[in-house]
């Protein structure tokens, strides 16, 4: 009995460290590449550790693209549509679980229904629109299609269901002394809902940092892209330089590493909490 | 809030409807065509290998991302000492950006010096040109996808795992059940929710492919990769044919609509916290 549990166990390890090695190989790669000469970077055999570490790329890829930008197009965009998301979707959600009005089941239900249009098909009419008001070449469309389109319908479901769970009898007694609704709900409601909120923040700065597909159609003018649509350009290019690829990558990737390691546990249990995708 | 998702959300897709309905091109007079657009679908060789390209990507990751994400979410799910590390390395790469992910696996995937091709090159064997290979650039694909999106899932099926209680475990042990059955008849029973739900996202998810393509094979080689998205863009984006891209995006809305009615019909099979 002990021994097959001492097997089982190694099996168990084994299985993990291939997994993992696997996960993590094109991230030591990335680096590795990333530390490493043009001409050494299809050396036969591979080297892990460059020699000589050509720190270099790093400062020549600033150079090379504008670099800075794509940076800061990324953060401050994030950063709005998680401030824009995490607001309205808390105030509605609120809505939703405590106001009766007529009518709300419904709406609600036809809210949620909105989860499953996939993205391309209001894409289209949606880049016209934005073409007629001439918002095409601008971050407009990457900042108020997340907060009010499914971004925004997730973040009200996940509100709306942490609010319910919340007893009532906490906002009678605060009504009784005599606390306004909007009282009640930042200095009760919202504060219990602390982790609900830090689940849709760490969600939402992720899905609109990564977000892929509408910078691709909205933005063409270079210094108005974001991190993974400039990316992508590098390899379209004939003859990718890949340790400048790589360089970038490294730098596009590590802050969502550094708070990652720094949040895991919350995210991990919050993925797991919400038990949804985007 | 409300009138702002109406806006963003109800009349796009109305809009895109009416589209579908209509000849638009990028300049000049929108014509209204009727179900046009549709009998050339119908009639359109490309689509149908879109579709079918489409459907083998979903056919290869699905079953690949559920079983991989469950058999390693059981011994994560446990107690072993260790076991926080390994989860937090499977799940990485779900927060990864999937460009990045596409961008350094491209590279490792690399026909001549690529490194996967240097290893098998270790052992005397002569890579192939995975990526310009029609046999082979989907699969990589697919590999590399569920590698992204795995944890996603495991983390999922962990929650799950651990909610099962554990005098079922205590009791299918007296009954001198072993490690096999009573996975079978314990575990999976008890976390059937979990896994309809996930399955159904997954499917859903891998209909929507489109930032993997983008990167790794722009739908090559000879269109061996082209899935219904990158078609749609193409169709929208590239050659500014927007009607004819709107009815195909209905046809990818009509898709997701049947999956979400069929998860709606069995809800009760696995909606257990409602409300």
């Amino acid at each position: 009995m002990r021994t097959s549990y001492r097997i089982s166990a190694a099996v168990q390890y084994f299985l993990l460290t291939v997994v993992s090695a696997v996960m993590l190989m094109p991230f030591l790669w990335m680096v590795s590449t990333s530390l490493k000469e043009p001409a050494k970077v299809f050396v036969f055999p591979p080297q892990l550790i460059p020699s000589p570490v050509r720190w270099s790329n790093y400062a020549e890829v600033l150079h090379i693209i504008p670099f800075h930008l794509f940076y800061w197009n990324s953060i401050y965009i994030a950063a709005l549509v998680t401030a824009g998301t995490v607001f309205f979707s808390s105030l509605a959600g609120y809505a939703f679980a405590r106001i009766p009005f007529w009518g709300s089941g419904v709406v609600f239900l036809l809210l949620l229904s909105t989860m499953m249009i996939p993205n391309e098909v209001i894409a289209i009419p949606m880049f016209l629109f934005m073409r007629e008001i001439g918002f095409i070449n601008t971050h407009v469309p990457l900042i108020v299609l997340p907060i009010f389109g499914a971004g925004g319908v997730f973040g009200v479901f996940v509100m709306r269901q942490f609010f319910i769970a919340i007893p009532k009898e906490l906002e009678e007694a605060a009504m009784i002394d005599g606390c306004s609704r909007l009282r009640i709900y930042t200095s009760i409601m919202l504060p219990l809902a602390k982790p609900a909120a830090a689940t849709l923040v760490i969600f939402t700065f992720l899905t609109s940092w990564n977000d892929f597909f509408d910078p691709l159609i909205y933005i063409s003018d270079r210094t108005l892209m974001t991190l993974p649509l400039a990316l992508s350009l590098f390899t379209d290019e004939s003859g990718t330089a890949w340790h400048h690829l790589m360089s970038a990558s490294v730098m596009a990737t590590l802050p969502l590493l550094i708070v990652f390691f720094f949040a895991q546990k919350q995210f991990i249990e919050g993925v797991a909490m919400t038990g949804l995708k985007e | 809030m409300v009138l702002g998702f109406a806006l963003l959300l109800f009349v796009p897709l109305m809009m895109a409807l009416y589209m579908s309905l209509t000849d638009w091109p990028l300049l000049g007079e929108a014509k209204f065509v009727g179900l046009d657009n549709y009998k050339a679908i119908a009639g359109d060789k490309e689509f149908w290998k879109v579709l079918g390209n489409t459907f083998y990507f979903a056919a290869g990751l699905v079953p690949l991302n559920i079983v991989l994400a469950l058999l390693l979410a059981l011994p994560l799910a446990g107690k072993l000492p260790g076991m926080g590390f390994f989860r937090t390395v499977i799940f990485v790469p779900v927060m990864t950006s999937l460009i990045v992910w596409s961008i350094v696996w491209k590279y490792m995937f690399a026909t001549d010096s690529g490194f996967i091709n240097q290893l098998l090159q270790w052992f005397g064997v002569t890579g192939p040109s995975w990526l310009y290979d029609r046999n082979l650039a989907m699969p990589v694909v697919i590999v590399t996808s569920v590698l992204k999106n795995l944890g996603l899932n495991m983390v999922l099926f962990i929650a799950a795992l651990q909610q099962v209680p554990a005098q079922l475990y205590e009791a299918a042990r007296i009954d001198g059940a072993g490690r096999v059955v009573t996975f079978f008849r314990v575990t999976l029973p008890m976390i059937t929710h979990t896994l309809f739900l996930t399955i159904i996202m997954t499917i859903i998810g891998s209909l929507k492919v489109f930032g993997q393509i983008y990167v790794m094979t722009q739908g090559g080689p000879v269109g061996s990769t082209k899935v219904l998205v990158y078609y749609i863009w193409e169709k929208a984006f590239k050659l500014y044919e927007f009607g004819y891209a709107s009815s195909l995006a209905y046809v990818l809305f009509a898709i997701i609509l049947a999956l979400t009615l069929v998860q709606w019909g069995l809800r009760k099979r696995w909606v257990i916290h409602e409300g």
